[in-house]
């Protein structure tokens, strides 16, 4: 079982925040298929936020095919996050890094390289809806 | 889906005074509904109207289907909590326990009972020896024994510290997800409200200056910041909330359905905090003028 907490600063949304943090969670294994989430009564108990930011938040999960309802009984996870993937983080870190040195080779600051970077990335997912 | 209150003109009058004027709202059911206004803006008056306590000078309202205080059916699906959440001081917390029991036909005992050990509360204690905190509690534990469709709560965290306010949430909200409860609140601070809240009215000088749902809101409203221009100039489907001027710089706070193309505007989402305090800080006169009439 997790936890969920959230930052009121951060200027995410409260849902969009749960859903990350049960994305993250999958994604470092600290949730498995099968857990079973937290219930909509206890993250409101905790967190003191409206229960539809809950709901809006697992059927988001639910969607993605991250997590099933079962009525009744609560919310669990049906799938895992931590998977294939996680082989092509090392050579994909390695490319990164090579990146990196060369970008500070070119006198890049570390602001510079976050605004290339993010400038870079949203462009690219502009493209891909478009 | 059904509505929980809605109102039509809605107005009440103290002698010359119209402490609410031309209220039109319409609130579906399962939300949990903030009431934001300054100080004396006319809130616990709309929450006395939607509560059956005051009858309307002018307009209607219709709270969950009935007009109250249409019929003692109607008034036990409306649970009322008043501002700065009042006990009897000399009765004890089994006394309060006892009167809900006595007063309301739907009272759910064992749920007041298990509350109130849950909070660690002794049922032979007198009201008047309570915490702030622990009072706030107990009105609200009668108002969730009483098992309404409906709980309406006027100011309840105003008087409170940091934490009883934050423990009075957490109560409020899970008994908002258990029984599937509509919720009406007010507060004269928007952010006591941010996290729970997903329907927001804002009330400012008697009149209703905007209501909806929170995700709607703010998915609808923008801050554009860009080269000074006249506002007037906009198109026509973005209504101006606020504008500020600079000698060289002007930002806006708009609203608008549609997405925003010009390329000279840096376009920031805003705050719930943000949002209201355009609203509550815009000239009466801006509010009621027609928001679509452009001058090209």
């Amino acid at each position: 079982m997790i936890e969920f907490h959230l930052d009121d600063r951060s200027g995410v949304s409260p849902y969009l925040q749960l859903v990350r943090q049960v994305r993250q969670a999958l994604r470092l294994g600290l949730l498995r298929e099968g857990d079973q989430l937290p219930t909509v009564k206890e993250v409101v108990a905790g967190l003191a936020i409206n229960p539809n930011t809950v709901l809006k938040a697992y059927r988001e999960l639910e969607h993605e095919g991250l997590v099933a309802a079962r009525p009744g009984v609560g919310t669990f996870v049906t799938a895992t996050l931590a998977d294939a993937s996680l082989a092509a983080h090392g050579p994909l870190r390695q490319e990164l890094r090579r990146w990196l040195a060369k970008a500070r080779r070119a006198g890049l600051d570390d602001e510079s390289i976050e605004a290339l970077f993010m400038t870079t990335f949203r462009t690219a997912a502009q493209e891909e809806i478009a | 889906m059904t509505a929980v209150l809605q109102a039509q003109d809605l107005g009440k009058r103290y002698g010359r005074r119209w402490a609410l004027t031309d209220c039109t709202l319409d609130i579906p059911a399962g939300h949990v509904v903030g009431l934001v206004g300054p100080n004396g803006a006319g809130k616990t008056t709309l929450l006395n109207l939607a509560s059956g306590q005051i009858a309307p000078t002018s307009g209607s309202i219709t709270v969950l289907g009935g007009r109250p205080p249409a019929s003692p059916a109607q008034l036990a699906t409306v649970g009322y909590v008043a501002q700065d959440t009042p006990t009897y001081a000399g009765l004890s917390i089994a006394d309060h326990l006892k009167l809900g029991a006595r007063l309301n036909p739907g009272w759910d005992d064992a749920l007041a009972r298990e509350r109130i050990s849950r909070l660690g509360l002794d049922p032979a204690r007198r009201a008047g020896k309570l915490s702030g905190g622990q009072r706030a509690q107990l009105a609200l534990t009668l108002g969730i024994a009483k098992r309404p469709e409906l709980l309406i709560l006027d100011e309840p965290v105003a008087a409170l510290d940091p934490l009883a306010r934050r423990e009075f949430l957490q109560g409020l909200m899970e008994a908002a997800a258990e029984h599937e409860l509509s919720v009406v609140l007010s507060s004269h601070l928007v952010s006591d409200l941010e996290r729970v809240c997903d329907y927001l009215i804002v009330l400012v000088d008697s009149r209703v200056r905007l209501s909806g749902e929170v995700d709607h809101l703010l998915a609808t409203h923008h801050r554009l910041t860009g080269p000074r221009r006249d506002p007037d100039r906009l198109p026509a489907d973005q209504q101006v909330i606020s504008a500020s001027h600079t000698d060289r710089q002007t930002t806006l706070i708009i609203r608008t359905d549609t997405p925003i193309h010009d390329p000279a505007w840096t376009v920031s989402q805003l705050g719930l905090e943000d949002l209201v305090l355009a609203y509550m800080s815009q000239p009466a006169a801006a509010g009621r003028r027609p928001a679509l009439e452009v001058q090209r």
